[in-house]
């Protein structure tokens, strides 16, 4: 366990060292270094501190936000295929950038866009809470995320539909493909907080997750509130997700792929692919996005886009492997 | 310790009370069986007294404190600070070793238990790093009664804790149970189908058509 979290730990810092170092100025390393650790070299400190740091640093907290919480969502909802789109985070945040971008909020002001995305999240979580009740059990939760994410989809649809501007929609679909590139460390500070508040609240829920493989009757037999636990997963989730969304539009397959390809590693353990996933997350997206730059350097190749041809057959594998499994 | 007072329970859809106008009080240090035929109402109560179902009238204290004003979490808090469960199906987080299956409650409650003196005498010292499918039954059921008692509570709460045992194991669990009710001075109520079992413990009430004779 501590040796898998080690290993991961060392791919994530050299994918990180790696995305500092990969971009169409073509500086050498040493040089790239040396200009983001002592600023000399104006250009190339500039281009390292302003653009690729912050890149590198949004990447690594946007996968493991969620690779996070998608392992947090499929041990509270004991489901392989939970992942945070699921519980209509994703879809809502969208929908509040779309509207922020429609509406002109987000060329008013930068920060407009993710802003708009963070009080779609919130008031997805709340419409979560509202359908579920009170005293509603996974299932609840699920079918309630659904028909928040259908709904969400529906009025993207519409916001695109009536749109009176071509540009703006053109502008509206690329986002929504998801990317980390030209961000800045406006997106880094307005992001990490609601990430680091949705990070603990997560971990937070480690315990509870591993006595819920033994079903919630038994789990509340020994004192675990579910009620918190759900509240734990649900708030943690829209936090961390809804700052991603926020900041890199939406990027699917991650809280789906890592937490699947890293259970086998901590024996099904629940509390244990928590920070599994949150490193593997990271290395994932952090990839990725290396990937983007290398593949088509001269075009704007989308992360989200990457992300599905990488997610897209490693599903197909795993569904293979399930389906040898069972036979 | 526990002072249960003209509770009462109808499922939804049910013509009749599972339960109708049971009081019962279980003092500290005492052992109480709980017998009656199948579907008789024992578990309900056991549940009831647990919190993890609320009853239509009546009054559950467990060391004083009210049950009814408590909601979900409240009654979790409860569950994890002064209740000790043990089930017939012994409910061990497969996933985790013996040592967190044993700590695991505590740990929910806020507190680090000293494992060591009470796995001495559960006889787990030496399998502290195994996982629950390599036990035997009766491994299990020690493991799993620890685990209730590593969090000290005020009440165990036993439901068939030997049912899915042999005698001879199911005798040694028991005794086992009622010496650790004895000696942290828990207060233990545990139902039984077993006339020999019941008979072993300081006091027996009888369950029957939602009274208790």
């Amino acid at each position: 366990m501590t040796r898998l979290l080690l290993i991961l730990v060392l791919i994530v810092a050299a994918l990180f060292a790696l995305s500092l170092l990969v971009g169409p100025a073509g500086f050498g390393p040493a040089q790239s270094l040396d200009a983001l650790l002592t600023g000399r070299g104006e250009a190339v400190a500039l281009v390292m501190r302003e653009i690729r740091l912050p890149r590198a640093l949004l990447g690594a907290m946007v996968g493991a936000s969620l690779g996070l919480s998608g392992a947090a969502l499929q041990g509270y909802l004991r489901n392989p295929l939970a992942e945070p789109g699921l519980i209509g985070i994703s879809s809502s945040a969208a929908l509040g950038a779309v509207i922020a971008l429609q509406t002109g909020l987000a060329a008013a002001f930068a920060a407009a866009l993710p802003l708009a995305a963070l009080a779609g999240a919130l008031v997805a979580v709340l419409l979560v809470f509202l359908l579920a009740g009170p005293r509603g059990g996974s299932l609840t939760v699920i079918l309630a995320g659904i028909a928040i994410s259908a709904l969400a989809a529906a009025l993207l649809s519409l916001v695109l539909n009536l749109s009176p501007n071509p540009f703006a929609v053109s502008e509206t679909v690329f986002w929504m493909m998801g990317s980390l590139a030209d961000r800045s460390f406006t997106h880094v500070w307005l992001a990490l907080p609601f990430m680091v508040a949705g990070w603990i609240m997560l971990a937070l829920t480690a315990r509870g997750l591993d006595a819920l493989t033994l079903g919630e009757d038994a789990a509340g037999s020994l004192g675990l509130s579910l009620p918190r636990l759900r509240l734990l997963v649900i708030l943690g989730t829209a936090a961390a997700v809804g700052a991603s969304t926020a900041v890199a539009g939406a990027i699917g397959f991650v809280g789906l792929v890592v937490p699947h390809l890293l259970r086998p590693f901590v024996d099904g353990r629940p509390g244990a692919l928590l920070p599994a996933s949150a490193l593997g997350g990271a290395a994932l997206v952090l990839a990725a996005d290396v990937a983007v730059r290398l593949i088509l350097p001269d075009r704007d190749l989308k992360l989200g886009v990457v992300m599905a041809f990488v997610g897209a057959p490693l599903f197909l594998h795993l569904i293979y492997k399930t389906r040898r499994a069972t036979a | 310790m526990l002072v249960v007072e003209d509770l009462a329970k109808t499922y939804p859809g049910a013509t009749t009370p599972v339960l109708d106008g049971v009081s019962l009080s279980v003092a500290a240090g005492e052992t109480v069986a709980l017998t009656g035929e199948s579907g008789s109402g024992k578990s309900t109560l056991l549940h009831l007294v647990a919190g993890l179902d609320t009853p239509e009238h009546g009054r559950i204290a467990v060391g004083g404190a009210d049950l009814a004003p408590l909601d979900d979490a409240g009654r979790a808090a409860l569950r994890r600070d002064r209740i000790g469960l043990v089930f017939q199906q012994f409910n061990l987080i497969p996933s985790l070793t013996v040592e967190a299956n044993l700590a695991f409650q505590a740990r929910l409650a806020g507190r680090t238990p000293d494992l060591g003196p009470l796995a001495a005498r559960l006889g787990l010292s030496d399998l502290m790093r195994r996982y629950p499918e390599e036990l035997s039954g009766g491994q299990q059921q020690r493991v799993a009664i620890g685990r209730a008692l590593a969090a000290a509570p005020g009440l165990i709460l036993a439901d068939e804790p030997t049912g899915n045992l042999d005698e001879a194991t199911g005798d040694a669990v028991l005794d086992l149970l009622m010496e650790l009710a004895e000696t942290t001075g828990a207060a233990l109520l545990m139902v039984t189908h077993s006339e020999r079992l019941a008979a072993r413990l300081s006091r027996r009430v009888h369950l029957s058509r939602g009274r208790l004779t």
